[in-house]
């Protein structure tokens, strides 16, 4: 079966079946993989994508439930000019990643709870990330990244 | 961070955010999953179900007839082969030799614990493996056999046995210093305190979290392999795979571990994957794949700690250390994994004496096979589990003769004029200044406002406490001469080549490997800091057998303190022949060169040549001394430490309890850290972030649990509680009190491992402090994880 979608912005299509998960798909067939495969039982939060703008484990999902939605990457986070969008630049500037395995899904998590909630306390942002499992950075320095990329939002 | 390390930019010292992080944070990173080919081939792993049993008959026929199945491996294919070596030798008490079972590729005769690898297919795709692979399942008959679980039944039983070989389930059963053991119970006998304690140290899975991956590849028209796997060290992966397990020329295979996503331990080792798909890739001609599923991992990848633990303490009455005496039974599960025997041995028992000066220290620990997943060094391996003793039993004597608990640490640490002070379990410790941490971490804490929060949270029906832990480690590892003379098979030197290309940008090759702790960046900034050129002209290549020199790998906190020291030696090779180069072109005596900031100069003049003039002149070589000089520049060291290192510190946590549910919540926690001198201080406080945040995990949360028929209750993230990130809290951290290594050039100790060694005990102590405060004083000790339960049950038995 035919999935078609926009993913980063770009028309994708490609082969599935009915059981192909959107994470297989987005790694295996788009080789985008920057989505990563942490768990099989949904925990981990590695394969963190945004489909529509929600947050979305694509582990959680088949290819074909997302058949003409818009689907962002890690790979499509970074500024058009190739530099690092700004979440991604408060992850390096608060040395926020380590082995940057879990990294892909924290900043996919992060960027959603931002578009919700612009000027997260610690507490929420501590909150908004008990579906990624990091088990390098003690999680602090995660948290601090999100907080400078909160504030560092403009006020519109 | 302290002030002056804010200020500084590049060099030693300087907070250098990441290089590799734009890749990683990009989704460019490659990991071994990440990586597809032409023609590959999909292995999937048959797992027993049973945690010990003997295979009667694995009938092949139906699965091998399943559409893309291209092949089937049983433990029949490599019964034939060698099997995965242990790589440290321990003696017994009585002299004789460790028991060591051969630990084969895939099961052969008996299963030996729940996901214990027997067979495997390969598939064109892998759902075909899968559902082949579960055919082969249902086709195999192993008659069950009673599961040995308990650690203590099993060295009691003479009948049952993990290894038919193997009488007693024992390993052995070691006493460090056994010389030592009639002074030391002497020493008991007329003390006139005895505090005793019987601890857990609870097994841990340790959940990187990237899955174990491995791609076995095969070149017909020139017989290599090549091996790209998820390793710590690729080096000791391909003598393993080459000379012990398939037997195959060491120099016909690569191993390539390109990023990998976290080890903690667990991927220093072989695992028998890797040589099944390089098997397979030889007999199909195509490459095989394998990648972990979690559930797999938390099967099959090298657990950690597991040890039941009496401790006692003799002291005076007035909290005067006299003798520490332990008696331990260390898991090691089903079958010897490449360093578990040392784990609880030379890594615990040589650590019993901590940072005090404690006359007599006798250890004994009895390594117990059981039906479980292999036990492993996992981040601290051993230390963490010496640390855990040694500060519970302290709190707990001084709990008992109504002593300070911080003042008895101090009256009992050596202090800075000991040193060099050899211990009685074995080891020199260089430098150290223990009262510093120590002082440091009570100013950090404030621990001189504790009353008033304590008050606060008891307003609230919360108790509040205090933990102290103050603890040491060996790392840097480690010393060749030493580990040899205690039993270990390889040696543990570190090496680096450094290539000054004709263009005058740097190739620097090392033996460490990166998975997650950032060498890319400090690596290059350390030899950029020697050699007087920018950080961006240098380039660090590691994890590949093709490029780099025979290395170790990274575990034990050993990058810097070993690898980094060789490269810093390689780099002087590199400024020593510069000189000699610089003194022809300039037509200087070498003695008169000097070298700064880039630049080789004729001392007291304004000649001088640039680094890459020299480079430029080593590779074309028109004016050149090359009746005396080989040109090229390109140098390599090997650098074998002469001692351990001992970073020490001293942690301070404060907990609150809620006595109705139980819940503990950390408050805060302060870390003082003494790592000797510190190269990128930004990197070494993540270190130490998620050390502690491990050791949290072990204090509160984790806890790996077989059932009694050896089913593994805790084998998903549903049942095994991983730290998430509203567990814990910001931590608070320094290393300002800084004692540098004596050894070794650069003055570093290694930072890897003393977030997970030094919090637990700080944590658990936090615990029984806040109870005790509370009134609930009949509670001697809480096992780890101290969950809501635990505690609860505590409070309410
Ligand atoms: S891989 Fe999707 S949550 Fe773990
Ligand atoms: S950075 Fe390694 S798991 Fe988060």
């Amino acid at each position: 079966m035919k999935v078609s979608l926009t993913v980063n912005g770009k028309p994708m299509s490609g082969e599935v079946e009915g059981r192909t998960l959107l994470s297989t798909f987005l790694r295996e067939t788009l080789s985008l993989t920057g989505t990563h495969i942490g768990c099989d039982t949904s925990q981990c939060g590695a394969c963190t994508v945004h489909v529509d703008g929600a947050q979305v484990k694509s582990c959680t999902v088949f290819a074909l439930d997302v058949q003409g939605s818009s689907v962002t990457t890690i790979e499509g986070m970074a500024n058009t000019d190739g530099s690092l969008g700004r979440i991604q630049q408060a992850f390096q500037d608060h040395h926020g990643l380590q082995c940057g395995f879990c990294t892909p899904g924290m900043v996919m998590a992060s960027a959603a709870l931002l578009a919700v909630n612009p000027t997260p306390t610690e507490a929420e942002v501590r909150h908004h990330l008990e579906g990624n499992i990091c088990r390098c950075t003690g999680y602090h320095n995660i948290v601090k990244a999100v907080m400078a990329a909160s504030d560092a939002i403009p006020a519109e | 961070m302290p002030k002056d390390f804010e200020a500084k930019t590049t060099g030693i010292g300087a907070p250098m955010k990441r290089r590799e992080d734009i890749r990683f944070l990009t989704g460019r990173g490659v990991y071994t999953d990440d990586i597809k080919l032409a023609g590959q081939t999909y292995a999937v792993i048959v797992r027993s179900q049973v945690a010990h049993g003997r295979i009667k008959a694995i009938r092949t026929e139906a699965a091998a007839a399943m559409e893309g199945v291209l092949a089937i491996f049983t433990g029949e294919d490599f019964k034939d082969v060698g099997g995965n070596p242990a790589g440290w030798l321990i003696k017994s008490r009585n002299g004789e030799p460790m028991r060591e079972p051969k630990r084969p590729v895939l099961a052969h005769g008996k299963v030996r614990h729940v996901g214990d690898a027997y067979a495997a297919v390969i598939a064109e795709t892998y759902e075909q493996g899968r559902a082949a692979a579960q055919q082969l399942a249902d086709d195999t008959d192993i008659e069950e056999l009673p599961a040995i679980i308990d650690m203590k039944a099993a060295a009691a039983d003479a009948t049952n046995r993990v290894h038919d070989e193997i009488p007693d389930n024992l390993c052995y059963d070691w006493g460090w210093i056994e010389d030592n053991r009639a002074a030391v119970e002497e020493v008991f006998a007329r003390a006139p305190h005895v505090t005793t304690l019987e601890l857990v140290n609870n097994r841990l899975i340790p959940n990187a979290m990237e899955p174990r991956a491995s791609i076995g590849e095969y070149f017909p028209g020139t017989g290599d392999y090549k091996l790209t796997t998820t390793s710590q060290n690729p080096h000791l992966t391909r003598l393993l795979v080459a000379a012990f397990v398939l037997g195959i020329p060491e120099n016909k295979l690569t191993v390539v571990a390109p990023d990998v996503g976290g080890g903690f331990g667990s991927k220093i080792y072989h695992y028998g994957e890797e040589a099944l798909v390089l098997a397979a890739a030889k007999r199909l001609g195509r490459p095989v794949r394998w990648t972990a599923e979690r559930s797999e991992s938390f099967l099959s990848d090298a657990h950690g700690r597991d040890h039941v633990t009496k401790i006692e303490l003799a002291c005076e009455k007035d909290g005067t250390f006299l003798a520490f005496r332990t008696e331990t039974f260390a898991n090691v599960g089903a079958y010897l994994s490449n360093f578990a025997t040392v784990t609880p041995t030379f890594l615990h028992g040589t650590l019993m004496a901590g940072p005090y000066k404690v006359p007599h220290v006798y250890v004994n620990v009895k390594t117990v096979f059981t039906n479980t997943a292999p036990v492993d060094a996992y981040r601290g391996a051993g230390r963490p589990e010496a640390t855990f003793s040694l500060e519970r039993v302290v709190d707990q004597m001084c709990r008992e003769l109504g002593l300070d608990a911080f003042e008895v640490r101090r009256k009992n640490f050596l202090t800075p004029d000991m040193f060099p002070y050899t211990t009685p379990v074995g080891l020199v410790y260089d430098t150290g200044n223990y009262q510093a941490t120590l002082d440091k971490v009570i100013e950090m804490a404030d621990v001189a406002g504790f009353e008033s929060r304590r008050a606060a949270s008891a307003a609230k029906g919360l108790l509040r406490g205090l933990g102290l832990s103050t603890w040491i480690e060996a790392c840097g590892i480690a010393p060749s001469h030493l580990v040899g003379i205690l039993g270990a098979r390889v040696g543990l030197y570190d090496a680096a080549t450094v290539r000054v290309n004709a263009t005058g940008n740097i190739s620097i090759m090392v033996g460490a490997h990166s998975h997650g702790q950032g060498h890319e960046t400090v690596f290059a900034q350390v030899a950029a800091d020697r050699l007087g050129v920018p950080e961006s002209s240098i380039e660090i290549v590691h994890g590949d057998t093709s490029k780099i020199p025979f290395g170790m790998g990274s575990y034990g906190s050993r990058s810097l303190a070993v690898c980094g020291v060789a490269m810093t030696k390689a780099i002087d090779k590199i400024i020593a022949k510069g000189k000699k180069i610089a003194a022809h072109m300039l037509e200087a005596s070498e003695a008169d060169i000097t070298f700064e900031a880039g630049k080789f100069a004729v001392a007291g003049t304004d000649k001088a040549k640039t680094f890459g003039e020299i480079a430029f002149s080593a590779y074309v070589p028109h004016n050149y001394p090359l009746e005396t000089l080989e040109p090229g520049l390109e140098e390599t060291a090997f650098y074998d430490p002469a001692n351990f290192t001992y970073p020490a510190g001293a942690y301070l946590c404060e907990a609150e309890v809620d006595p109705e549910t139980g819940k503990v919540t950390i408050e805060a926690f302060h870390c003082a850290d003494d790592f000797g001198n510190v190269m990128n201080p930004m990197i070494v406080e993540g270190q130490v972030h998620g050390g502690v945040g491990q050791g949290i995990g072990q204090a509160l949360l984790e806890s790996t649990t077989y059932d009694e028929t050896g089913q593994l209750l805790t084998g998903s993230y549903m049942d095994y509680a991983m730290p998430r990130a509203s567990d814990v809290p910001f931590y608070n951290v320094d290393y300002s009190c800084q004692t540098p290594c004596t050894h070794n050039p650069l003055g570093v100790k290694g930072c890897g491992e003393a977030g997970a060694i030094g919090s637990p005990p700080a944590v658990v102590n936090a615990v029984i402090d806040a109870l005790h405060r509370g009134g609930h004083t009949h509670i001697k000790h809480i096992d780890m994880p101290v969950s809501p339960q635990r505690v609860w049950a505590a409070i309410n038995g």
